[in-house]
This record gives structure tokens, sequence and C-alpha cells, in this order.
């Protein structure tokens, strides 16, 4: 009869000890790398607009259905002309910036005038992304990379995002997440070339509302940035009005049968 | 049941189509980008021009399908340097095919479509699956509209039978236009019943006054 093996838990079928029962059958160790996210950011919003980029999000991180943390940053300055916004785990957002503070470092220390533009931080994600899926050790996140910087034609706005895998493209609006679904369909309709910042403001509003209200894993705690060629410039957290005042809600029983 | 590999690939759709005609290649592609059942954007090539006559479209995973672009046009580059003259398609087929092979057990998820002149100036395309096996046609699809247009190409562009003994090239007799046309309809055909293809069809003609691009309108729903 064999030994009792106290390192392995008993049968059950859930993944985790699947794995580790697999693992050790094989003789190897448990994984180390991601296998599912645990704190969470939701969505992030951006769009270009007349002088540069605008980028939003709410300031929540969950941990499974628990809103664990309700003032973090998902928005950050990178060098001097990019912002980046991430969704998805937030420690590995953290580590991305960890790498674009040694990226951004070396394109100090070469100081030649030049700087790395969005186009250029976001093929350097782009790359760092893909490399660790092909790892099987992916840094789970959507990240938004928008930016402005002056070229031969002017200032050139750029705005793109890449995901855990490495899926990457351009467009004058991006939103991740619930944001796909609940914010992209708003943008496509009501975007134009050139908006004002006001404007951008509003429709970029108008989208965090919707997704208030409709995803779960959102707070009312929202931070909006800019990027123009001025710089880099991330608001303080507010608050949106939200109105809930609708007589179905005030007694969702009353017209209903029987006793459920 | 999930599987711990789930999450490496996803299929970002689209279709990639190429015709080999006497003294041309048309190699077309539509330009929409997806993920499930949502768009992530209209707009994105899925065609690469690897040298000058010699034009790759790629459809599947669109993270590998970039590395692997990227990965080829590293290589053509050093090719020119090594040799003092661009890689022809025949010498690109076998490298497309070589690199795909290479990822035999982690394959590379893009099913690709190489088109151009070869040595001679005669149209050639060049057909894959995901891990390198090709074939030298004289017409291909691949992608998630391929099964819509295969049969068409084969009833419309007149080539000789594959059946045939001895084996005849099979490039199309048809004129440079006519094909051009054509690529047009079957892309607007499979538009209507493929979720994943529509929004804009990318053309690249490759002659031998050189390569150019037109762009048309498809459905966007």
């Amino acid at each position: 009869m064999e030994e009792q093996k106290w390192d392995q838990p008993m049968g059950g079928f859930n993944a985790a000890s699947r794995s580790q029962m697999a693992e050790a059958a094989a003789g190897g160790e448990e994984s180390q790398r991601t296998l599912y996210p645990y704190v969470t950011g939701t969505s992030v919003i951006a769009l270009k607009y007349k002088d540069g980029v605008i980028m939003a999000c709410d300031t929540g991180a969950s941990y499974g259905s628990t809103l664990r943390y309700k003032s973090v940053e998902r928005i950050k300055a990178v060098g001097k002309h990019s912002l980046i916004g991430g969704s998805g785990e937030f420690s590995d957002f953290q580590e991305i910036l960890r790498y674009l503070d040694e990226l951004t470092l070396s394109d100090h220390m070469w100081d030649d005038g030049n700087s790395l533009g969005p186009k250029e931080i976001h093929s350097y994600l782009t790359r760092v992304m893909y490399n660790r899926r092909n790892k099987f050790d992916p840094l789970w996140n959507a990240l938004v990379l928008g930016g402005v910087k002056m070229g031969p034609k002017g200032a050139e706005k750029y705005l793109g995002m890449v995901n855990m895998i490495g899926t990457h493209f351009e467009e004058n609006h991006i939103a991740t997440g619930f944001g796909n679904h609940l914010a992209i369909p708003i943008l496509r309709a009501e975007w134009s070339e050139d908006m004002t910042f006001e404007e951008a403001v509003k429709l970029v509003e108008k989208c965090l509302l919707v997704l208030l209200y409709r995803d779960r894993s959102s707070i009312n705690k929202f931070q909006v940035a800019k990027i123009t060629t001025e710089g880099a410039t991330i608001y303080p957290p507010y608050s949106l009005k939200t109105f809930w005042g609708f007589s179905h809600f005030e007694n969702p029983a009353q017209g209903a049968v029987g006793s459920w | 049941m999930s599987r711990r590999g789930d999450w490496v690939y996803e299929n970002n759709g689209g279709t990639c189509v190429a015709i080999a005609g006497a003294d041309y290649c048309v190699i077309a592609a539509d330009t929409r980008l997806s993920v499930g059942y949502s768009i992530l954007t209209r707009d994105h090539s899925k065609i690469c021009e690897l040298a000058d006559k010699c034009v790759l479209a790629s459809s599947g995973f669109q993270g590998d399908i970039k590395a692997l672009h990227k990965n080829l046009a590293a290589r053509e580059l050093l090719y020119q340097h090594q040799h003092n003259k661009r890689m022809s398609c025949p010498a690109m087929a076998q490298l497309l095919s070589n690199t795909l092979y290479y990822k035999r057990f982690f394959p590379y998820y893009a099913f690709n479509v190489l088109g151009g002149l070869d040595s001679e100036g005669k149209g050639c395309v060049f057909t894959y699956d995901a891990v390198g096996s090709y074939e030298r046609t004289g017409y291909s699809a691949q992608g998630t509209g391929s099964t819509l247009i295969m049969p068409v190409l084969d009833n419309q562009l007149k080539s000789p039978s594959p059946l045939l003994l001895p084996a005849r090239d099979a490039v199309t007799p048809l004129s440079e236009t006519e094909a051009i046309d054509l690529v047009k309809d079957v892309f607007a055909s499979a538009t209507e019943r493929d979720i994943y293809t529509g929004d804009k069809l990318e053309i690249v003609v490759v002659n031998k006054a050189g390569t150019r691009r037109e762009y048309i309108d498809l459905r966007k729903d």
C-alpha cells in the first residue's frame, strides 16, 4: 500500500489540483506561470481628438466578485509623448510599468535629443506581450497606448491597443473588456475627426456611464487623462451622476405572477 | 472543460485570395479584424509585400501573422544583403514553408497565400496550411471565407484541370482586369455569408510594370 501523499489534495475535481496532480505524475513541479487573473481592472476607453488623445477608466480593481480596491490609477504617463491604460490583472500592469520605466530610462540616457513616441512604445509592448504568450506565461492585460508626437507632417496622433496574446491594432477609438461591447458602438456612431476637448470628454463620459450601469465590476469613480504636444495630464478622480428613479425599480415585484 | 493552453490562440478571421495569370498576379484580402462576435477594427491589412515581386496574404491569429510577416521580411532583408538581389517568389515560398514547419509543435496559426511573379515573369501562387505544407497552384483562397470562394474560382477561372496528365500549369487564361473583377465578385459573395469577412477589400496587383494597390468597400454588417 502506498504511503499517503500529503502534498497532494485528496480527490476532488477542480482545475488547480488536477494540474498539480498531472505535474506530480509527470515528475515535474507545479506550474509557476499565470493561470488566471486575480486582481483585475475593468474597461479602459480612449479616443483621438483635436489636440491629441483622451483616455479614461474607473479607479477600481476587483478580486473576483469583490470590489477590493477603489482608488487604483490604471492610466499612467509614459515618456513625454504617451499614456498607457491597462485592464486585466493589475500586478501584471505594474510589471509592465516597470518594463516601461527601464525602457524610457535607457531612452533618456542616450541623450540624443530623440525620445520614444507612442508608436514605438506600442510596438515594444506588442513584442513583450507576444513573447510572454509564447512562453505560456502571459501578462494578463489589455493595454491601450495613446499619444502625440511631432513628426515631419506636424503633430501625429496615435492610438492603439494590444491584448494578452499579442493581438494589436491602431484605431481612432479603443475600448477594452466590456467597453468593447458597450462603448465601441457609441464611439463608432458619435466619434468624429477633430473633436474639441469638451466634446471628447462628453463622449467619453457617455460611454463611462453606460459601463457604470451595465458592467458589474465598474465603480462610480473615474479618471480622465489627456495627452497633447504639451505633455500628459491626468485629472483627479470624480464621479458621474446616475439616475435610478425608474418606476419599474420602485416596486419590481408589483406585476409579478406567482411567488418568486 | 477549459484546457490549459486554450487561451494562447484566437482566430481574428478574414479571407485571403490569390490568382495567377500569364504575366500578372492578383493578391487580395479583406481588412476586418474580429474577435469572437466583435469587430476590433475595420481597417487592418493582412497583406505584406515581402519583395518586389512577392506578396504574402495571411489570415488566422493576428499576433502570429504579424510575427511571421516580420520574421520573413527580416530574412528577406538579410538575403538582399548577402546576395545583392531581392528574393524570388519561389525562394520565399520555400522559406515560408520552412519557417512554418520550424514551429510544427507550437504552430503559427496563420493560413497563408503567397503570390507574385516567378523568375520567368509568369504569375505564381503558393498555398499553405498552418504547419508549412505547400503547393504551387494557379489560384487559392484561405481563411474563414475560403470554402465559400474556392468552388467559385474553380468554376469561373477556366484553368486547366488539376486532374490532367501530364500536369498543366494552373494559371488562368483570364486577363488582368477580368481576374480583378472576379476577385471583387467572390469577396462580395463571401461577405454576404461569412460574418468574419467584410468592411473593405485590399487588392494588390503584381505585374512587370510593378505593384499597385486598390481598395473596394464591402458590406459592413
